[in-house]
């Protein structure tokens, strides 16, 4: 009991939000969940693919979704399926060893599907260019749909780009 | 004095010959006989020092064939023996019955240098796929990185369990969360697992061989990238050894900022950790709780330096970053809310009777096993053994400052989050003197460009452990080989021998505990 009691108190202090930061997540917030809402009945399903990151822009996705961005207030959440989304979001430089999975992965998730590069090296291979092991940006594979350049993107970035992405088609 | 030297001298006597090219000055470094590799090797696990790291260097470009390297650490003393083989004959005797971690160097050097180890007991290759072609070794001078490689038919034969009631679960390399590709291969009885083998390799970018096409300037950015979640301690790693080459003073100010985002980087990802690992123990909470944290630290990171992780703040002399008073102040102030919030929910965490149950006993790597493996890190740390590069081998500020390690044996996933716990609390008190004690002057100098045909050495303590650079400047003073040792590179064996035995639903757990870099391993 006097766990639950810690829990309920500290998880009040949760919702605390710096006003500035406030205003411009609700911002973009608010236009995406109306998108959202359009577009796709209240739920955007995304499926996450590291096709060769650093795990950098990992770290800013996973951002999205801690309790200050929150994105799922958004009508947006995560899936381990391929088979269920309405997205990709991608990352990374797509290595040669990556190149098949992610075919694969693009070739499960059923239309119409929104693919999106995050990241610099998802936009253009970045650092690590075109070589052996490194087939550069994710549209050497798979056709892509918006680009969110960053290394890696910010929260807000990310935030931005999948709104992008939800308006174009 | 020194044990290691003294050990080779002893074992070897004048076939070792000790060579001066190479920096740090205060470390050593011997050229033996081809045929004494393992004699050398011998005399080193006889005097109980670990493998920090193997590989090889084609040094056709400085009129030799290949160059073979093994670098031990005891304690303080990093000690690295080398050997050199012919081009047409690059053969050379496995150390991996000696020593655990040589197994995937060896099977790496060979798939992508083309060195082949006899006596290596699983020559299979790695990081290299099956479809490569045979003769692609991607580290030798003669091959053209910017090609890409054509594919060719090949199959990899995983490691088979039988009998009655063995199944296999292939898992990867698309995880279902949002992390990192691999492929781990289960073979299970029950729930129990027998065996788990890892994949890896997806991520591999030819990081290595992108070195030797940049500046040593761009060298630092690209290390930086190494693994995105150690970026401030990789590109650390990355000029320090390069300061070593080119005699360039960094001034102490820089020093101490390096360690201050250093410092700033652990505490973010063991707070990123301490959430993950509850929430795969099905206690989201304390994910929410302490990404909340993390965020609450990047934000200030962005604010006061630039990057929310600090990517490129570390440069070649110094950093590019300076702290201002109010800088100052916001930090103090932001530590002392976070020690306060952090303390509470260490709180929830150490009562909570599920988690414990969950965490305890779950996932132990013995500290036998980890010294065998020469684990490193938070690992080695929660398996009894004291390695911390902080202590061993601190640059300004830590030698004045200090570091209480904690260490743990009971080498399970509770030990894991616990270091992780007490490295939190650490860094927080380090941070603070650094703040304090924060020397003036200038915060970077002139790198320099080494002479050529010279090597550079460094380890770094990165919030995963420790983290082994080794750069060689080529006939034109040019990148001719740079090594990336990351922590994950020897502690991914380890999380293969922890989760024998334990069921497969709680492999989640045992991973997460470990978190080790696909990135980082793969290269």
């Amino acid at each position: 009991m006097k766990i639950l009691n810690q829990i309920l108190r500290t998880g009040i202090v949760t919702e605390a939000l710096p006003p500035e930061v406030e205003e411009e997540i609700k911002a973009v917030g608010t236009k995406l969940e109306e998108a959202i809402r359009r577009r796709f009945s209240r739920s955007l399903t995304i499926r996450q693919v590291d096709a060769g990151s650093c795990n950098g822009c990992e770290l800013e996705i996973h951002a999205i979704n801690n309790p200050i961005y929150n994105c799922e207030r958004f009508g947006m959440h995560f899936t381990a399926s391929p088979r269920f989304a309405d997205m990709l979001l991608v990352t990374g430089p797509v290595t040669r060893n990556m190149e098949i999975a992610l075919r694969r992965t693009y070739d499960s998730t059923p239309t119409p599907k929104l693919v999106v590069a995050a990241g610099d090296c998802g936009c253009n291979g970045g650092i690590f260019g075109e070589t052996y092991a490194s087939l550069g940006g994710i549209d050497k594979v798979i056709p892509v749909d918006v680009y969110i350049p960053g290394c890696p993107p910010t929260p807000i970035a990310l935030l931005h780009g999948i709104l992008k992405a939800v308006e174009v088609k | 004095m020194s044990i290691l030297k003294n050990a080779i001298i002893s074992a070897l006597g004048v076939e070792a010959v000790f060579d001066g090219n190479n920096y740090p000055a205060s470390m050593d470094f011997c050229v033996v006989p081809r045929g004494k590799f393992v004699d050398a090797a011998k005399a080193m696990k006889k005097v109980h020092a670990l493998l920090a790291a193997e590989w090889a260097s084609d040094e056709s470009q400085l009129g030799r064939g290949f160059g073979v390297f093994a670098c031990y650490r005891w304690g303080a003393e990093y000690l690295i023996v080398k050997i050199e083989l012919p081009y047409d004959d690059p053969i050379f005797a496995s150390i991996t019955n000696k020593f655990m971690p040589a197994y995937r160097f060896e099977r790496q050097m060979k798939s992508l240098m083309g060195v082949v180890p006899v006596g290596h007991p699983d020559l299979r290759p790695w990081i290299k796929f099956e479809d490569w072609p045979e003769d692609a070794w991607p580290l030798r001078k003669s091959f053209d990185a910017l090609k890409p490689m054509p594919r060719v038919a090949g199959e990899y034969k995983f490691v088979r369990a039988e009998g009655e009631g063995v199944y296999e679960i292939p898992v990867g390399p698309v995880h279902a969360g949002i992390i990192e590709p691999g492929h781990f291969r289960f073979q299970a009885v029950g729930e129990d697992i027998l065996n788990l083998e890892e994949r890896l390799g997806y991520v591999h970018k030819g990081i290595e061989k992108r070195f030797e096409a940049l500046s040593w300037q761009e060298g630092s950015r690209l290390a930086g990238r190494v693994s995105g979640d150690t970026t401030v301690a990789h590109s650390l790693a990355y000029c320090m050894a390069l300061e070593t080459m080119t005699g360039c003073r960094v001034p102490e100010r820089a020093q101490w900022l390096r360690a201050l985002f250093l410092e700033r980087e652990r505490i973010a990802n063991h707070l990123g950790d301490l959430g993950a690992i509850c929430n795969d123990a099905a206690f989201a909470f304390m994910l929410y709780q302490m990404s909340r944290l993390k965020e609450i630290m990047l934000r200030t990171n962005h604010k006061l330096f630039g990057h929310r992780f600090m990517m490129d703040r570390i440069i070649p002399g110094g950093v590019s970053v300076d702290i201002g008073p109010d800088g100052r102040e916001l930090i103090l102030s932001e530590l002392k809310k976070l020690l306060k919030e952090f303390n509470r929910l260490v709180i929830i965490y150490d009562e909570n009777s599920s988690l414990e149950d969950r965490v305890r006993e779950t996932g132990i790597l013995i500290p036998e096993k980890a010294r065998e493996l020469c684990a490193v890190g938070i690992v080695a740390r929660a398996s009894g053994l004291n390695l911390d590069c902080r202590t061993q081998n601190p640059f300004p500020p830590y030698d004045r400052i200090g570091v209480n390690v904690p260490v743990l044996i009971s080498g399970d996933v509770h030990a894991r989050a616990w270091v992780r716990v007490e490295e939190v609390r650490e860094s927080i008190r380090i941070i603070r003197e650094i703040i304090n004690a924060l020397p003036s002057g200038a915060i970077s100098a002139e790198a320099g460009i080494p002479a050529p045909d010279t090597s550079g050495f460094s380890a770094v303590e990165g919030w995963r452990g420790e983290i082994v650079y080794w750069l060689q400047a080529g006939p034109n003073s040019e990148v001719n080989r740079c090594m990336v040792r990351d922590p994950s590179s020897v502690n991914w064996l380890g999380l293969e021998q922890a989760v024998l035995g334990n069921i497969v639903p709680d492999f989640p757990l045992c991973n997460k505990s470990f978190n080790q870099s696909y990135s980082g391993h793969d290269l």
